[in-house]
């Protein structure tokens, strides 16, 4: 026992964290076109991820869900191609596409082998700029959504997340439901996904990240042929909002034997200084993995749950911090009670030095697992560019956490921590957790 | 996940054992390098040295489908409980271990394999054999762990299957499809089941199977295959071979003799759906035709959407499907299944829905394979050869299920070519022979008072 325990402690000192060793090189097309390029050329294949900022943001009020119809109909036939015609080109050329699209933000992702490069990039071509929108593949995707929106009523996950929306983000686009409502969903037409393809996927909206077997040049013929004709400016994007609720506790009822609760309060911008410090503290209070404290006591010391996680988490115009849980009906309670105590401690308290120590090393070390095959860099270098990361932000990201110290923490427990703030939402039959207001 | 595959995926993907449907599990990547300890313990190396990670497993031949009855779940609370002490470290110390060295880490039960991974930067490759290799035999279990660790488990059971109607409707058909085989009954066990589980219960599971001659380690990442068999022998090399370990002998099914239908109702559903599975050849050492190419007719039939046959006929044309789709579930250690679901379109009935599939299968027998389908699935298997070089993981995980389901490294890199010379006359046997009723079960799901309309 003691060699081992000895081995490892030697190990861990004598390790320096792995650093992400990705080369990324901003491209810019003639037209003005800008992406970010990781060059891989050791497998013949590229990597292409696209994100469109705003999406179902947009959406005026009564035609909710547009957005995200319209994006499943991207990859539902384009130009003079039907949904078979398109999706037998794909299959011929072996080429993968994936259309999603959430709250604020449509991606779109492509793979294909390098042999295929044009023919794949024509074909995403169509679907980005000439979807068609017909009639038959209209009618049927909208029943699919209607069919989501129905299913969406009886899944406590997405009821919690409704109702802790419409609580925190009263009266902005975040507290709708982005996929519409069975009304709004109903009475959508093809004119209004013409709208909602005008007003979301336009020039001023789009982030690119692609990683794989093409040289910079090749890119920027590459983006100003994909995106050359897309529209210059889409919809404004939605205003700032603070977080709305107030502390307390809203019941959800609905009939199943476990309880689901997600709670928050206002959060701090990923630029603002303190962000560091308050995502290591996160790593300790509950931020993943079975050594945060919320794991320890809520599921290694009493059992109450198979998950307890806190997140800094937010939207593109909206910050907050909270977490989630899901235990017995019986049981709940008793996890809300432990999960504020907790909140308490850290915001009181800070962090020790070995949890400190533990935390860094971990998110350090653990960084470069990120970077984990083409497609996900590609998705990575999106998602930078979208929340306004600089482009070496991934070879000193690892020196932002590792400047964080103890008494940073402490202070910044106190200031982000808001124990009497923290509203949780509670979807179940909970014994002894009653609506507060 | 797409809006497609979140339609369909978030609806069935929980009534149905397994939709890990992939058309290529395995191929032969970059370097594949395998050698076995002197304690008959398997190692498999794969390289890729784009990053400076590696991937750690060590997979387990044992899974919920080896267990005694009455002890259901003890396979994945076992699971659960070797994140706890050993002689060497103290509880939760091995996590602690893993993340302090920036690795992530974790564990899955199935019904074939158990299995343990971490993900580390490939300089710590021994010391996370070192503490995976400690805890396979050396693990110590007190009450005070044990007992809260199962109170998880019940709320895992709830979190995944009590809260939700398709992954009740998913148990409730699998036990009508095995009458007495072991994928009967659930991997995390049945409630009731759970709840009497012991300490004794996991320490004598563990020391039945628990032994490097039940085990394969899978290495892939940033390493060199000698210094990998070298950490190996090192670590894993003292670990005592159990005489314990056989030939797994299961309780197979008695012959089927009868169609089975089933209606699940449940107030929660919001979507009711019609699904259909029979029961079917898996891949076997040397033996892999078969398998291949119910693959293939999954594919054909309803794999790709509105492509496939179902999805054109039923969803394109006759518009009585919102969406349909098959699957094959080829990798397990005894025959498992073929399925095919069809969500019916708005004002369709359950009955409608059913009927409608059983004349596109009659449909699909009688006018055969669309060989242009068949040449975009090849192209596809041919092209898969290559993304697969990209996903190092799941291409180790293809070993590991391969390895823990009875076949051989060389089945599994035979796999890609066996799927790429199947006949369109393959599938049309694989499919008269598939398509049984005998050997089907079908299940409805819906709310209740909706009447089949």
């Amino acid at each position: 026992m003691i060699k081992l325990l000895t081995l490892c402690t030697a190990i861990l000192l004598a390790a320096l964290p792995v650093r992400a060793e990705i080369n990324i090189q901003e491209v810019t097309s003639k037209s003005g076109i800008k992406a970010w390029l990781v060059h891989e050329p050791s497998i013949p294949m590229i990597a292409l991820n696209i994100g469109f900022q705003g999406a179902s943001t947009t959406d005026p009020a009564d035609k909710l869900g547009a957005t995200y119809l319209m994006a499943g109909l991207l990859e539902e036939g384009a130009g003079d191609m039907d949904a078979i015609a398109f999706k037998r080109a794909a299959e011929e050329l072996a080429t993968s596409f994936g259309f999603d699209s959430s709250r604020e933000r449509i991606s779109i992702s492509a793979e294909f082998l390098s042999e295929n490069r044009d023919a794949s990039v024509a074909l995403l071509k169509a679907a980005i700029t000439t979807p068609a929108f017909n009639d038959v593949a209209f009618t049927r995707t909208k029943a699919q959504v209607m069919s989501i929106i129905a299913r969406n009523k009886s899944d406590p996950d997405e009821l919690a997340s409704g109702a802790f929306n419409e609580l925190a983000f009263k009266g902005h686009a975040y507290a709708r439901p982005y996929r519409g409502t069975a009304e709004t969903m109903s009475a959508l037409t093809q004119d209004d996904m013409r709208a909602a393809h005008a007003r979301t996927m336009t020039k001023d909206r789009l982030f690119v990240g692609v990683v794989g077997d093409i040289t910079a040049d090749e890119l920027a013929i590459m983006l100003d042929e994909l995106f050359g004709d897309l529209p210059e400016n889409g919809a404004d994007l939605p205003t700032p909002i603070t977080f709305q609720a107030s502390g307390g506790t809203t019941v959800v009822d609905f009939d199943i034997p476990q309880s689901t609760a997600i709670w928050g309060h206002q959060g701090i911008h990923q630029k603002d200084p303190d962000f560091f410090a308050a995502y290591v503290m996160n790593r300790v209070l509950g931020g993943g993995g079975f050594t945060s404290r919320l794991t320890q006591e809520v599921r290694e010391k009493r059992g109450l749950t198979y998950g307890v996680y806190s997140y800094m988490a937010g939207y593109d115009q909206a910050d907050y911090y909270g977490g989630s849980v899901s235990s017995a009906n019986e049981r709940i309670g008793e996890a809300i009670e432990i999960i504020k105590q907790e909140w308490k401690r850290m915001a009181d308290g800070g962090v020790t030095d070995a949890e400190l120590e533990a935390a860094i090393k971990y998110m350090t070390g653990s960084y470069p697992l990120r970077f984990d095959g083409n497609g996900q860099i590609a998705n990575l270098l999106t998602y930078s560019q979208m929340n306004d990361f600089p482009i070496d932000y991934p070879k000193n990201r690892n020196s932002y956490i590792e400047a964080v110290t103890k008494d940073d923490i402490a202070r910044v427990a106190k200031r982000v921590l808001r124990p009497d703030d923290m509203r949780f939402v509670v979807v179940g039959r909970p014994v002894g957790v009653q609506t507060t207001d | 996940m797409s809006i497609k595959e979140s339609f369909q995926m978030k609806l069935v993907s929980q009534a149905i054992a397994f939709l890990l449907f992939t058309i290529s599990p395995a191929f032969a990547v970059g370097e594949v390098t395998t050698y076995t300890l002197d304690n008959g313990m398997q190692v498999v190396v794969l390289e890729d040295h784009r990053a400076p990670i590696v991937t750690h497993m060590v997979w387990y031949r044992v899974g919920s489908a080896d267990e005694m009855p009455g002890k259901s779940g003890i396979a994945h609370y076992l699971e659960h409980l070797l994140f706890k002490g050993t002689d060497n470290l103290k509880s939760g110390e091995f996590s602690e271990i893993v993340a302090a060295n920036g690795g992530t880490g974790n564990a899955f039960t199935s019904y074939d394999y158990t299995a343990y991974y971490q993900r580390v930067s490939a300089d710590r490759l021994g010391l996370m054999m070192k503490i995976e290799s400690d805890r396979m035999q050396n693990l110590k279990l007190t009450a005070e762990e044990v007992l809260p660790e199962r109170d998880v488990i019940i709320e895992e059971r709830n979190s995944r299957t009590d809260t939700n109607p398709n992954a009740l409707f998913g148990e409730h058909r699998n036990a009508l499809m095995y009458q007495n085989h072991g994928y009967g009954i659930p991997v995390i066990g049945w409630r009731h089941e759970i709840g009497q589980l012991t300490r004794d219960d996991a320490i004598d599971f563990y020391k039945k199977y628990y032994a490097p001659n039940n085990a394969i380690l899978i290495v892939a990442g940033d390493v060199n295959p000698e210094q990998v068999l070298e950490l190996a022998n090192e670590h894993y090399g003292p670990r005592i071979p159990s005489d314990a370990i056989k030939t797994r002998v299961r309780a197979q099914e008695p012959p089927k003799r009868a169609p089975v239908h089933t209606i699940f109702e449940d107030p929660r559903v919001r979507q009711p759906y019609v699904i259909r599975e029979y029961l079917a050849a898996n891949r076997k050492t040397g033996d892999q035709t078969e398998a291949a190419a119910l693959t293939i007719f999954a594919e054909l039939l309803g794999g790709s959407g509105v492509t496939s046959f179902l999805g054109q006929r039923l969803q394109l044309q006759e518009k009585v499907a919102l969406n349909v789709a098959s699957w094959h579930s080829a990798t397990s250690y005894d025959a498992d299944t073929f399925g095919l679901y069809i969500v019916p379109a708005p004002d369709v009935t359950l009955q409608q829905a059913e009927d409608a599939l059983d004349a596109a299968l009659l449909s699909f027998l009688d006018q055969g394979v669309d060989q242009a389908h068949l040449d975009r699935i090849k192209t596809q298997i041919q092209a898969s050869t290559i993304f697969e070089l990209d996903d190092q993981e799941s291409v180790a995980r293809s070993y590991g299920e391969g390895l823990t389901t009875g076949l051989t490294v060389q089945d599994v890199q035979d796999w890609p070519k066996v799927l790429a010379a199947v006949t369109a006359k393959d599938v049309m046997n694989a499919a008269r022979n598939v398509l049984d009723p005998k050997a089907s079960v079908t299940g409805w799901i819906r709310a209740p008072k909706e009447a089949a309309k």
